[in-house]
């Protein structure tokens, strides 16, 4: 197959992440050597510093519908739902230590609740539907006095559903009103939605929320964990006592700034980007299907993130796939970039109850701000061919 | 030494895998079925993520040695599966079963300057298809099998029970699946 695209690459990995906005950029660049100093410093270089933080926590807060002392800024997604996590169950340990999560939770979630597990908590795995939807119901019956938190997942990072979470929230705070003596916190991953679709704390009734800067066009090094007044947390660094004693670390500045700005630019563009997207997308799923036999779409067909797409392909294995587009200037992943790594099929995939044969062969593309419709086609001419070429070689 | 700063070095101008396996990937040789084969040899299990097929037709050399006539592959799995089953096609073609016999996966992987450490097991599933089709032929000929080759075999057919055992369900699903499908 000859690679008539030659001179550009198509990113389609936007799910991993995304390149920096260049306003970002420009937002950015005061901060790393004109204002530079040190947000705890008592001078007016530290001052300058702080003013630009706590603009910026505004900015965030106001988009989320929170307040701005309920923003704490991390280092990545992982960290803060690490310390969401962690924080809760060592804050309230003696209240209870029951903890459920969903099956297609990032690895973060799932490794910091195994390790819970060795600590003594106790975790729930809740099922999800052949979509990856979770039931309410299910976090209903899966609730007892010994819970002290819920973490779901607000999109999948891999097929793109979007779960129930304000029902799920309303599940918790029913039981929260019905019971006075205890609390059950509610936690929802929000990295892939945040930017992408609209997010209030309130109408999702979240009392814990992550969302993360390069997933948007943001810098890597910034994050968010937003943590509803009155919530009992334990940090999980411990030092200067920096974000409200809740996250020590020196701040930095350049990255937050530009996380705030492109929230912002997001959150301005989210109606006209998010319907741009969605229409592409449904265009390279419909031409996927007309074009290819036995490929399946993963995840749900309506309830996903405007911008991905998962498929399987019966009888030939997803890297292979991968590496055929790449040769021809297309970037995608299997399953999650965070999986490809290692050999096994996707563990979310499996939790749909799909055999480990379809696991192995999914593809995930993931569309953003510079894509196009030709670069749709072009993956429509390509893609076929690949997949027809490695099932000639596959014994199935 | 020098071999190895040579693989690491081709591992850097492509990423995880050398220039060589991505020229394997790319146009792999000796891809397909040979009708009435002499030997087959099936490895892996698609559930795992690779499947690799050996086929094998045995010819005679001038000195009237059995060689290796045509060999032909079809494999379903990653970069790494597909170009070591290619480079075995390669390395065995017109050799006698002898040396046929004497692949082994450091051969395989060196052939194909380097693997990435967690795809070395392609290089033994190759091993093992080729071992597999070579013992099916033997056996078809009811002659004697050399003893390395009885145990390679023993050990595959284990494997396989462990695999099964594993992931019996899912077996059970596909089966089910598949009666659905024609129903």
């Amino acid at each position: 197959m000859k690679n008539s695209n030659k001179n550009k690459i198509i990113y389609l990995d936007y799910a991993a992440t995304t390149p920096v906005d260049p306003r970002v950029l420009r937002a950015m660049l005061p901060y790393f050597s004109e204002k530079f100093g040190n947000t705890m410093s008592l001078h007016s270089v530290g001052r300058q510093a702080r003013l630009a933080l706590e603009k910026s926590r505004e900015k965030i807060a106001s988009i989320i519908g929170a307040e701005s002392k309920e923003v704490i800024f991390t280092g990545s997604a992982t960290e803060s739902n690490n310390l969401a996590l962690k924080g809760i169950a060592f804050a309230n340990k003696n209240r209870g230590r029951h903890i459920i999560i969903s099956p297609i939770e990032h690895p973060c979630i799932i490794e910091s609740a195994k390790w819970l597990e060795k600590q003594g908590f106790k975790i729930t795995k809740l099922k999800v539907d052949k979509y990856g939807l979770v039931d309410p119901r299910d976090v209903e019956k899966s609730i007892t006095k010994d819970t002290i938190l819920v973490s779901i997942i607000h999109a999948s990072n891999e097929i793109g559903t979007i779960e129930p979470i304000e029902e799920i929230g309303r599940v918790i705070e029913k039981f929260n009103l019905k019971n006075p003596n205890s609390k059950i916190y509610f936690h929802t991953d929000a990295a892939q939605t945040f930017g992408k679709i609209p997010i209030n704390v309130q109408k999702l009734k979240v009392d814990l929320l992550t969302a993360s800067s390069h997933k948007i066009y943001g810098p890597k090094g910034a994050a968010i964990l937003y943590i509803k007044e009155g919530t009992k947390i334990e940090p999980i660094l411990h030092g200067g006592e920096q974000e409200m004693g809740i996250r020590s670390s020196t701040i930095n500045v350049p990255a937050i700034v530009g996380f705030a700005r492109a929230a912002e630019i997001c959150q301005k563009e989210m109606d006209r980007e998010s319907k741009r997207l969605s229409k592409l997308r449904d265009i390279l799923i419909d031409g996927i299907l007309k074009s290819v036999p036995n490929s399946f779409l993963n995840g749900h067909p309506q309830k996903r993130l405007p911008n991905n797409i998962n498929f399987s392909f019966d009888f030939v294995e997803g890297e292979s796939i991968a590496i055929q587009l790449d040769l021809l200037g297309i970037c995608v992943s299997t399953g999650s970039a965070c999986s490809s790594a290692k050999l096994e099929p996707s563990y979310v995939l499996l939790a749909l109850g799909f055999a480990p044969q379809r696991a192995h062969s999914s593809l995930r593309l993931s569309l953003g701000r510079k894509t196009t419709r030709k670069d749709i086609d072009y993956v429509l001419k390509i893609l076929p061919e690949i997949i027809k070429n490695l099932r000639k070689i596959s014994p199935f | 030494m020098k071999k190895l700063q040579k693989n690491l070095n081709n591992q850097k101008e492509t990423g995880i895998y050398s220039n060589e396996v991505m020229r394997h990937f790319q146009h792999p040789h000796n891809i397909g079925e040979i009708k009435n084969p002499d030997g087959v040899g099936k490895v892996g299990n698609i559930l795992c993520g690779d499947v690799m097929w050996l086929y094998i037709k045995v010819g005679k050399d001038k000195k009237g040695r059995e060689i290796i006539k045509d060999i032909k592959f079809k494999t379903y799995g990653c970069v790494a599966a597909i170009a070591t089953s290619s480079i075995i096609t390669d390395l065995v073609k017109g050799k006698t079963l002898k040396e046929a016999m004497g692949i082994n996966k450091e051969k395989i992987v060196n052939s194909l300057g380097g693997l990435p450490p967690v795809k070395i097991h392609c290089s033994v599933l190759a091993v093992d298809a080729l071992c597999e089709a070579i013992y099916d032929y033997l056996k078809k000929q009811k002659r004697e099998i050399p003893q390395d080759l009885q145990k390679i075999h023993q050990r595959i057919e284990k494997e396989k029970k462990i695999i099964e055992e594993k992931y019996k369900d899912w077996i059970q699903v596909e089966e089910d699946s598949i009666k659905e499908l024609k129903n």
